[in-house]
């Protein structure tokens, strides 16, 4: 274990060392800029580099003024306020999990359908993996103000998006895992007198499991992307997205780097709690633990 | 005749007869070209007693397209046999492909693999123009596709200035960085296994990361051109590309390398000649996984700010103005341009990984 953690705790290390000193010299020129209005010269290097990681709005935040802010806005401060990060983190998370199941319904029922007729395969497979190259986040505002035009607004067409960008991998991943039975098995079940639904049922669905899982872990860290970029053209409705924009507009790169961190925790939280619903349903299978 | 198609014959040809009976409350001369259509339909019933080709049926449902988009502008409000007509049309055309990927599957038509998804994405248009405008539904929601298709011809000059400002020096700057830069990590971590074990975990987490969150703090730092959405595609790319390229490089078997060794090949000679080659497709993986991360990133990035030019700057503005058939426009070049650059990727893929077994199955 301790072989496999030291060197990313020291990459993390190096990584950390490195933004400090990034951020003495991105923070240098208007650290200089204020010391000459305020008629400051021959400041002490050591005073020059701490105030350069305690700016107000600095061009790139030292990372303990990051978890600062992480620390003020989402712990600190009563989760129901607007002001809080946890409020926004929630909003983002709803509409993640709601557009992560609509996709994952819709990619398991194409894809069932893709498995069990030709027609669909032929007619669908192409236009599935088309789909992918249109740079779908670019619809995003459409959709979002199209469907605020008549009326819907909130989670519904956050949670669209959402489901357009990860239904795609659930596609693949399940078409491949329905496929995977070999024709010695689905003969056995024939000689079984086994029905459709029950080769459905007790061969191809527990074989598309593994794949199953490995298609959500890549959907879940999409559908958040698509929730955060919704929440960029709805500024009304909260989020993370909605934290990046007004910190952009605003200049404010603590708040931005906040909102950040949070969604990368919250992506790793999701990723993770895939991994362990995996682990679950595996043992539940009686699948052999790897 | 399997079951599907049994009753996809029975319920279009009911339809067929249902929308002709309806018809007949309206003058005769008013769209009779839908009433040839509901009439043939009908009349295909006869399958059932003496045998039908399948081309019969993609000629019946081509007839039923362009009667219905005919009988759009005769029609106005569309009564109910129009709609019958219209749901006849997509059954028959599910039928005639149907057919087809069952005889393809037989053997008894070849070379029609095309044919089946070029009638789904017609079918998919057809659908789109009637019910817009069919159903008025609000331009605000959804614009026909006829619509899109003039005002891409009218507003070109807008549209290539934007492609020129996204794609031309966005995407495809920060495209050759991120993935050259990743690429030149990835030969420089593969050196030391201490790096490797550490960058590896982190590059993979990082590629699960919503980067795309950047974008404001790049506008911030390089400004609104081009350059600040560059940085944005370089920080898209860079994981991806890293991540493939070092799994790539252990994919060469340690026999293959033991064989190198028995040539006295020194390190370089064995990167360039056995682990290059050997790690191409999953490079290739990362350049296909990178070509649509990068115009996404370019797009989104414009969101938070550009000089007034760029397809996502379009995008959100227009929204605004509600010009949605101009978005559509935009998304619909935004899809070529994709698509095309995917296409280049992974035709130069074909070529550079001709020995490749997934290559080397196709013709």
């Amino acid at each position: 274990m301790s072989g496999r953690v030291l060197p990313i705790l020291i990459v993390l290390l190096a990584i950390m060392l490195f933004w400090y000193a990034a951020a003495i010299w991105m923070n240098a020129p208007w650290q200089s800029m204020l010391y000459a209005r305020a008629g400051l010269l021959d400041v002490p290097v050591q005073q020059f580099v701490l105030d350069s990681w305690a700016q107000d709005k600095p061009v790139l935040p030292a990372p303990h003024q990051v978890f600062g802010e992480i620390w003020n806005a989402a712990i600190a401060i009563a989760p129901t306020s607007r002001r809080s990060l946890a409020y926004h983190a929630w909003i983002t998370l709803s509409g993640t999990l709601f557009g992560f199941v609509l996709g994952t319904a819709l990619g398991i029922a194409l894809a069932v359908a893709i498995v069990h007729n030709d027609a669909a395969n032929r007619s669908l497979m192409p236009w599935i993996i088309a789909s992918q190259t249109v740079p779908i986040l670019a619809v995003a505002p459409m959709v979002v103000v199209g469907f605020g035009a008549v009326g819907v607004t909130g989670l519904l067409p956050k949670a669209l998006i959402s489901m357009y960008l990860s239904f795609f991998p659930v596609v693949v991943g399940m078409v491949k895992g329905l496929r995977t039975p070999e024709t010695i098995q689905l003969d056995l079940l024939q000689t079984y007198n086994a029905t459709p639904w029950q080769v459905f049922a007790k061969l191809r669905w527990p074989a598309a499991m593994p794949f199953l899982f490995a298609s959500m872990k890549v959907g879940i860290a999409i559908s958040l992307i698509g929730a955060v970029v919704g929440e960029l053209s709805n500024n009304a409705g909260g989020g993370l997205g909605v934290r990046l924009l007004t910190g952009s507009y605003n200049g404010q790169t603590v708040q931005i780097w906040a909102a950040l961190f949070i969604a990368a925790a919250l992506a790793a939280v999701l990723v993770i709690a895939v991994g362990v619903l995996e682990r679950l349903v595996n043992a539940r299978m009686g699948a052999r633990p790897i | 005749m399997s079951q599907l198609q049994y009753y996809l014959a029975l319920v279009a040809g009911g339809l067929c007869a249902a929308g002709l009976a309806l018809s007949f409350a309206t003058p005769l001369e008013t769209a009779l070209l839908l009433k040839a259509f509901l009439a043939l339909g009908f009349l295909s019933l006869l399958r059932f007693a003496l045998p039908l080709s399948l081309w019969a049926d993609g000629a019946i449902a081509a007839l039923g397209a362009v009667a219905v988009l005919a009988g759009l502008a005769a029609l106005d409000p569309a009564p109910a046999f129009f709609w019958m007509a219209l749901i006849a049309t997509w059954l028959f055309a599910w039928l005639f492909v149907e057919r087809l990927a069952a005889a393809i599957r037989a053997g008894r038509a070849t070379g029609f693999g095309m044919v089946i998804p070029l009638v789904f994405g017609v079918s998919i248009l057809l659908f789109w123009e009637v019910v817009t405008r069919g159903a008025h539904v609000p331009q605000v929601i959804l614009p026909p596709p006829s619509q899109v298709w003039t005002r891409l011809i009218a507003s070109l000059p807008t549209l290539w200035a934007d492609f020129q400002q996204t794609f031309l020096k966005a995407v495809l700057a920060g495209y050759i960085m991120g993935c050259a830069a990743g690429f030149a990590v990835a030969i420089l971590v593969d050196r030391s296994p201490f790096l490797k074990a550490g960058l590896l975990p982190i590059g993979n987490f990082v590629s699960a990361l919503p980067i795309i969150g950047i974008a404001p703090i790049m506008v911030m730092w390089f400004g609104f051109d081009w350059q600040s959405k560059a940085a944005v595609v370089v920080a898209m790319t860079f994981f991806p590309m890293l991540v493939n390229t070092v799994s790539g490089l252990n994919a060469a078997s340690s026999i293959e390398r033991d064989l190198m060794r028995t040539y006295a090949a020194n390190y370089w000679q064995t990167l360039f000649k056995l682990r290059l080659p050997a790690a191409a497709p999953f490079i290739f993986n990362a350049l296909k996984i990178n070509s649509t991360l990068a115009l996404i990133g370019a797009i989104v990035a414009e969101f938070f700010g550009t000089p007034i030019v760029g397809m996502g700057f379009r995008i959100s503005t227009e929204v605004g103005r509600l010009n949605i058939d101009l978005v559509w426009a935009e998304i619909a070049m935004a899809a070529v341009a994709g698509s095309a650059f995917y296409g280049v990727i992974a035709l130069v893929e074909r070529s550079v990984t001709f020995w490749h077994p997934s290559v080397r199955g196709r013709a």
